[in-house]
């Protein structure tokens, strides 16, 4: 899934400022997971711009709503009259949902709320990590299931390199050497002899080197 | 504002200990400030950020939460979980430049019915000394 983290609040207040009458968006999918742009998230948001505002002597009218996902245009259409009775949108969904919005509704300011941090998993309630750096060119049926591009800090094909200390990264202890896990759980997996085969250069290509990226099926389209 | 400040201050308490030890001090005739208004929750572990928010938003000067004692919740860690948010949302009312010290945590045996006087005490002056909420202020005159 996507995860995000909320914008400071002192930046979301300034993006809004000159604005009386606005629409706070969620989006109910990924960031909601991640308690950073769910519906909850929302209300809360609301509540702190209202306090602000009050606090501030100026007035602010605020939507409070959520959408089931908003980086898909059959679910934004829904909010359609709720979009077009405010001044701006602050959306809370990902950077996806928030160009999907802007290309949906393109007379509408529409502003983030959230940074979007990486695509990963939830460890334990309250802890996120990036698993997938979706580099267009899977490699994880060799490497036991651990991705050395998104969690190597070097991102290498053959690792681990020198920096590798009793399973941690030389960039903190608190990091994980993903090739030492690589080893691990080949070893464990009785698959050690994958690792003799020496990954050739890899095309970055695929991963957005070559421009921005788009897939078409034409068995799909209309 | 007209005449003496006289601040609300609404109770989170969890309905097992807390709850219990409220029921007892009026039962044994023990005095506590009105100002505390309590709203009984399943576990104070269920009280979340928008509820603390909300409730300051509309009219409390101060929220207190009360849980069981450490290690006595009936669901296991909820008060934990209680005082973890309580220091979350003070960090968002920081972002408000609104006093920390408005909302505050309590844990709280069943039998303590003088202790449950004596934080509504303390929590109503801690409350009064810090005025009305910055909210109720109209900033609009100034």
């Amino acid at each position: 899934m996507i995860v995000g983290q909320q914008k400071d609040f002192e930046e979301i207040k300034k993006m809004i400022s000159s604005y009386n009458r606005i629409l706070v968006l969620g989006c109910q999918t990924c960031v909601a997971v991640s308690f950073a742009g769910g519906m909850r998230e929302v209300e809360i948001l609301a509540s702190m711009i209202r306090m602000d505002r009050k606090m501030a002597g100026q007035d602010i009218e605020i939507i409070e709503d959520a959408t089931l996902r908003q980086c898909d245009f059959e679910f934004i259409d829904s909010v359609e009259n709720l979009v077009d009775d405010c001044d701006v949108v602050l959306s809370l969904a990902c950077g996806v949902g928030v160009q999907a919005l802007a290309e949906r509704y393109p007379d509408k300011v529409i502003l983030p709320g959230l940074n979007t941090s990486f695509m990963g998993l939830t460890e334990k309630m309250g802890v996120w990590s990036e698993r997938c750096a979706g580099c267009g060119n899977c490699i994880l049926d060799k490497t036991g299931g651990l991705c050395p591009i998104a969690r190597c800090s070097k991102g290498l094909l053959n690792g681990p390199c020198g920096g590798s200390m009793d399973g941690k990264c030389e960039i903190s202890s608190d990091v994980d050497c993903v090739w030492q896990l690589i080893i691990d759980r080949l070893r464990a997996l009785n698959q050690l002899e994958k690792l003799e085969e020496i990954f050739p250069i890899k095309d970055w290509d695929v991963s957005g080197h070559g421009g921005t990226r788009k897939i078409i099926r034409e068995d799909l389209t209309a | 504002m007209e005449g003496k400040f006289e601040p609300l201050v609404l109770a989170f308490c969890c309905n097992y200990c807390p709850s219990c030890s409220a029921d007892l001090a009026g039962s044994a005739k023990m005095q506590y400030p009105s100002n505390i208004r309590i709203i009984k929750v399943p576990c104070i572990g269920t009280v979340g950020t928008i509820h603390i928010l909300k409730a300051l938003e509309n009219g409390a000067d101060g929220v207190c939460l009360m849980g069981c004692l450490e290690g006595k919740c009936e669901y296991s860690s909820g008060n934990y979980r209680a005082r973890k948010r309580v220091q979350y949302v003070k960090n968002l009312l920081g972002k408000l430049s609104i006093e920390k010290e408005r909302l505050e945590i309590y844990n709280i045996s069943a039998a303590e019915a003088r202790k449950f006087c004596e934080i509504a005490r303390e929590v109503t002056e801690t409350v009064r000394s810090l005025g009305p909420i910055p909210l109720k202020i109209d900033n609009s005159k100034i």
